[in-house]
């Protein structure tokens, strides 16, 4: 099991480091982010739906869509040169791959929501220096999720000729029921409720990050089985 | 099809593999004792590379079997890391330097020992390049790069798909030596190759492979390179 980690470690800093390098996903994805925000808010009626009702939906439309450019280079840099080949006849467990790409994904992800989420408040001028750590554990929770179903589904769609267009296409009806329990308790901590009314959906979101990463690791074999 | 000296290492018995109702690979036999060299030659489509892509376990086969030191292919992790593996593509990741990509490998194989990277790239003549971006490396030195991934292991069995490629006087040296040293050391190699001079130079057998089959799999000594370049043209030639 330890070797399983250790490799998927190594598979995260890899991809990690050749994000940092090419920065290419990131800045597509944080300007995605950042359009999306401009284009909500410009198209939003102040007078009509209150922000704290809004944000919630924005929120997670972003880092759904965002998180979809970073999930589709996941496996693309290991499709350029068969780099995927030299990681399948390695020792390493097909688990481990899928668990070091996920990580990576993970880390991308909450870095686009460190710059969202603040860039959110400031648009709707939302209060949110008293929920700030709540809301953030809620997006990591809802990341994990995102992340394990989208690593899944890029794996899948790396392949295809399609696949920046199939990957969203796999992947959006898995994602609603994580962006449904996020949404929910992200209004509930943004509506000034306490924690534990949003406890129920938190508890979902738990649940679905449990199931969808244990299915996704244990399905990912199959994926680059011939 | 059998050979000569050191233990035995590579069995192969029947081995297919179909795609649909395509036959890529058709009843192929033959096995391999430890420091032997198969060149495999063959027309492009004959079958050459899924047949190591098979041997490598990133195919499964779909008739007869092929074992390593006795235990079956596909193999777990233990056998996976007895084999290295030079492909068409380089398996290279071209934002990282050619140390990174050859370190990661290491890693992966579960050595953590620097001196082996630097001396499987000092093999390649590339102890100079090693921190130079690989996109930024020509094709001939990204073949380096990807040679000396592949054997920073110490396998015990080398699968070499057309090596040569893109690799000019020095590095082709290179690279016969370190097959050379290889195979002095007990390491098996399999090199598919369309040149029958090179090809021949380093083998201690030599197949014809076409349709998937083994046309002709005879030792080096009883080859007569002339009559080999004929059979090898006639492939060739039939398969147009």
């Amino acid at each position: 099991m330890s070797d399983t980690f250790a490799a998927a470690w190594l598979i995260a800093r890899k991809d990690l480091a050749i994000e940092f390098r090419t920065r290419s996903a990131f800045l597509a994805a944080v300007v995605f982010a950042l359009l999306g925000l401009v284009i909500f808010y410009y198209a939003w009626d102040p007078t009509a739906v209150a922000a704290i009702d809004l944000a919630p939906g924005v929120l997670w439309v972003i880092f759904t869509f965002s998180g979809i450019l970073g999930l589709n280079r996941s496996f693309a840099i290991e499709s350029a040169d068969h780099a995927i080949d030299g990681l399948l006849a390695s020792p390493i467990s097909r688990e481990s791959i899928f668990l070091g790409k996920a990580l990576a994904n993970l880390v991308f992800i909450a870095a686009v929501q460190l710059i969202a989420i603040p860039a959110l408040a400031i648009f709707y001028n939302l209060p949110l220096q008293h929920i700030a750590l709540p809301l953030l554990g809620l997006a990591f929770l809802a990341a994990i999720g995102l992340v394990a179903v989208g690593t899944l589904f890029s794996a899948m769609a790396v392949n295809t000729r399609l696949a920046e267009l199939l990957l969203p296409m796999l992947a959006l009806p898995f994602f609603v029921p994580i962006v449904m329990s996020a949404a929910q308790a992200t209004s509930k901590l943004l509506s000034g409720r306490p924690l534990s009314e949003a406890a129920a959906w938190i508890k979902l979101l738990v649940a679905f990050d449990l199931v969808f990463v244990v299915a996704c690791a244990l399905a990912y074999p199959f994926t680059v089985e011939d | 099809m059998s050979s000569a000296t050191g233990t035995q290492l590579l069995e192969v018995v029947g081995l297919g593999r179909a795609f649909g109702a395509t036959r890529a690979v058709a009843n192929v036999s033959f096995s391999l004792r430890a420091g032997e060299c198969l060149a495999l030659f063959g027309p492009n489509g004959a079958g050459k590379t899924t047949l190591l892509r098979v041997l490598a376990g990133l195919l499964k086969p779909s008739a007869g079997s092929a074992s390593l030191s006795g235990v079956p292919l596909p193999g777990g992790a233990l056998l996976r890391s007895r084999i290295g593996l030079v492909s068409h593509q380089t398996m290279l990741y071209e934002a990282l330097s050619a140390r990174e990509n050859v370190s990661f490998a290491a890693r992966l194989y579960g050595i953590r020992d620097s001196a082996r990277v630097e001396s499987a790239l000092q093999r390649m003549s590339m102890l100079e390049r090693a921190d130079t971006q690989v996109r930024s490396l020509s094709r001939g030195m990204q073949q380096r790069v990807s040679i000396a991934r592949a054997m920073v292991h110490a396998p015990q069995l080398v699968l070499a798909d057309e090596p040569y490629n893109g690799l000019d006087d020095s590095g082709a040296r290179s690279l016969t030596a370190l097959l050379r040293e290889l195979t002095a050391a007990g390491t098996a190699v399999i090199i598919v190759t369309h040149n029958l001079v090179e090809g021949l130079s380093l083998a201690t057998h030599a197949a014809v492979m076409k349709a998937g089959s083994f046309v002709r799999f005879d030792t080096r000594d009883s080859v007569d390179s002339a009559s080999y370049a004929d059979t090898y043209r006639q492939a060739v030639a039939s398969s147009v």
